[in-house]
């Protein structure tokens, strides 16, 4: 689908609407279209509903995290406290965004793919996105996974829960910057005591 | 307080005129045999109906797409036979895809003919247990089940002479195959093919015009054609519903299009057309099968060019897609030119089935639901991720 041809057409039949294409340099040559969010239920019903594209198939979506690019880290940062990390994930999160990327196939006319993308503001609290469940079905599960391994907020989602972590869990594990809690349990077992007294045994030194 | 009270979704029900009404709230899993691995559902019935159904995952979680970015590319090959664990070669197929279409890679004919009759050998075990799961979800206790699976040792075999692995076969390499044929293996599955279509008769003979299984299943878990679309649901469920959109003739990936072989479509979507339309499926795989091992070329079995050991693709991404047994298995691959991926995403066909369960489900009695879940044909290592 060539969206140099697309993209005036959407234009045309959403008024307003703010998109670029964004290219996509490798040999899959997978062009992609970054909508903007206040138009982007709009966009979708026309990509569905004109019947000469006839998108009736999401087939996929993808969350994506994107970090403002920093500087690498010092060998002094290693050894910082704590305060000074939290500082510092403040700053990561209000800068960079949260991407989540549509990739939509049409059943009745066979073709595609149109690849969607919308971004959010920041990655802190401005990462309200619009759910597109009123236009497919199929992005139910997928925008509570992008919900749930992301914590993008789709609004509009009538069931918007986790979906794979558990109910309590609080942080977002497929972001870049997450860090798995240290629940390592340290527990001597008696198998350290038979190593011990196999060393003494063999004269070295424990 | 009204019993209805507690479940906001069933508030379009009215107490029995008796105002003697209860809802039962049933947690179907994770440890429920028929649910095919560690899944459950919450349901809440109005006797023996069942008037909600929410579906809860997780439970097999491991958070496979972050392993796959601390992972180098190939590295998560291996991973990826643990998604479906049924059909490890296509999901290698899958992702060595959607890694061939991000780096402009070329797979060798041969390969190609490699690729090809190991995911129709997958297909085929792969139906053949299903059909076989399915009838032991409907009380046909062992019998069929152990058909099915006789046939399908005598493929998982063939899978092991050829990689080692009868299940985690880990077989696809970017630009073509792991290893090629050894000595004798063509003659044996030309053999266990040739042998294949006596079983399917043998099944159909004593199941498909079976007076219980038709009132089972005929009528039972009934999809709609628009919801099915709209719900992107994939593979076999789908064309039940009659709608014809199969992967190897949509996009004739690797060489499809070389083959002759129809797509069979089913008129009701319901559960026998399901069960039906997968045992016409597998005989549609005996004749790509037939004609894929007899054209097998000569030639290199992997692309001599790319590399295995620091293994970059240029920045960019790039989806790929194939139709596993289950449905439509896409990957999606961003690349930032260092040897992990930026981002790895599977699409899994087994989740986004079960999208219409709870509408498949209302209405219909708890044995029902056994049989619907079953007909969609879920793996729980795909489900979860």
């Amino acid at each position: 689908m060539n969206l140099e041809s697309l993209k005036p057409e959407i234009e045309a039949n959403v008024p307003g609407c703010r998109l670029e294409i964004i290219s996509n340099p490798s040999p899959s040559a997978q062009h992609s279209l970054l909508i903007d969010s206040e138009h982007a239920l709009a966009i979708a019903i026309f990509l569905r509903d004109a019947p000469h594209l006839r998108f009736d198939y999401c087939s996929n979506v993808t969350g994506i995290d994107w970090p403002a690019p920093t500087p690498a880290p010092s060998k002094a940062k290693e050894t910082g406290d704590a305060i000074e990390e939290d500082v510092e994930n403040a700053e990561a999160l209000a800068t960079g965004h949260l991407e989540v990327v549509y990739h939509l196939y049409s059943m009745e006319l066979k073709h595609g793919p149109v690849i969607l993308r919308m971004r959010t503001q920041d990655r802190s609290t401005r990462v309200h996105l619009p759910s597109l469940i009123s236009v497919w079905r199929s992005v139910d599960f997928q925008e509570r996974e992008v919900f749930d391994l992301f914590g993008v907020i789709f609004d509009g989602h009538p069931d918007l829960r986790r979906l794979l972590m558990w109910d309590e869990f609080t942080d977002f594990p497929m972001r870049r910057d997450y860090v798995e809690p240290d629940d390592y349990e340290y527990e001597p077992t008696a198998h350290d005591k038979v190593l011990l007294k196999t060393m003494q045994h063999q004269g070295g030194t424990a | 307080m009204s019993a209805l009270a507690e479940f906001p979704s069933a508030a379009h029900l009215t107490p029995s005129a008796d105002g003697d009404s209860q809802l039962l709230e049933v947690s179907m899993g994770p440890q429920h045999p028929s649910t095919h691995g560690v899944f459950r559902m919450d349901v809440v019935l109005d006797g023996e109906t069942v008037v909600k159904l929410k579906p809860i995952f997780g439970y097999l979680h491991r958070n496979h797409e972050k392993i796959a970015e601390d992972e180098t590319y190939l590295g998560s090959m291996p991973y990826t036979d643990r998604l479906d664990y049924f059909c490890s070669l296509t999901n290698n197929w899958a992702y060595a895809l959607a890694v061939e279409t991000l780096a402009g890679i070329q797979v060798p004919e041969r390969a190609q003919y490699l690729r090809i009759i190991t995911a129709e050998l997958t297909r085929l075990q792969n139906h053949a247990s299903l059909v076989g799961f399915l009838m032991q979800d409907m009380g046909a206790s062992g019998t069929p089940l152990m058909y099915a699976f006789r046939e399908r040792e005598k493929i998982l075999d063939l899978f092991e002479a050829l990689t080692g692995a009868r299940m985690m076969c880990n077989y696809m390499r970017f630009g073509g195959c792991r290893v090629d044929l050894p000595a004798g293996w063509l003659e044996q599955a030309k053999q266990v093919v040739a042998a294949f279509p006596r079983f399917l008769d043998e099944y159909e003979t004593l199941l498909v015009s079976n007076e219980i299984i038709m009132a089972r299943t005929q009528g039972v878990g009934v999809l709609s054609r628009e919801l099915a679309i709209n719900a992107g649901i994939t593979g076999p469920v789908l064309r039940a519903c009659g709608v014809n959109y199969d992967l190897r003739k949509v996009d004739k990936y690797g060489i499809y299009d070389r083959f002759s072989f129809r797509i069979p479509l089913g008129d009701h979507g319901d559960v026998y057309d399901r069960y039906m339309l997968r045992l016409l499926e597998m005989r549609e795989s005996i004749k790509i099968l037939e004609q894929a091992m007899r054209d097998l070329p000569e030639g290199p079995f992997t692309d001599p060019k790319t590399k295995v050991r620091n293994f970059r693709p240029k920045p960019g991404e790039a989806y790929g897609r194939i139709e596993a047994p289950k449905g439509e298995l896409g990957f999606y691959l961003i690349s930032d030119g260092t040897p992990n991926p930026y981002r790895y995403r599977v699409r899994p066909p087994s989740l986004i089935n079960l999208t219409v369960l709870e509408d498949m489900c209302l209405g219909r009695n708890v044995a029902d639901v056994v049989i619907i879940l079953g007909s969609i044909d879920i793996v729980m290592g795909e489900v979860d991720r």
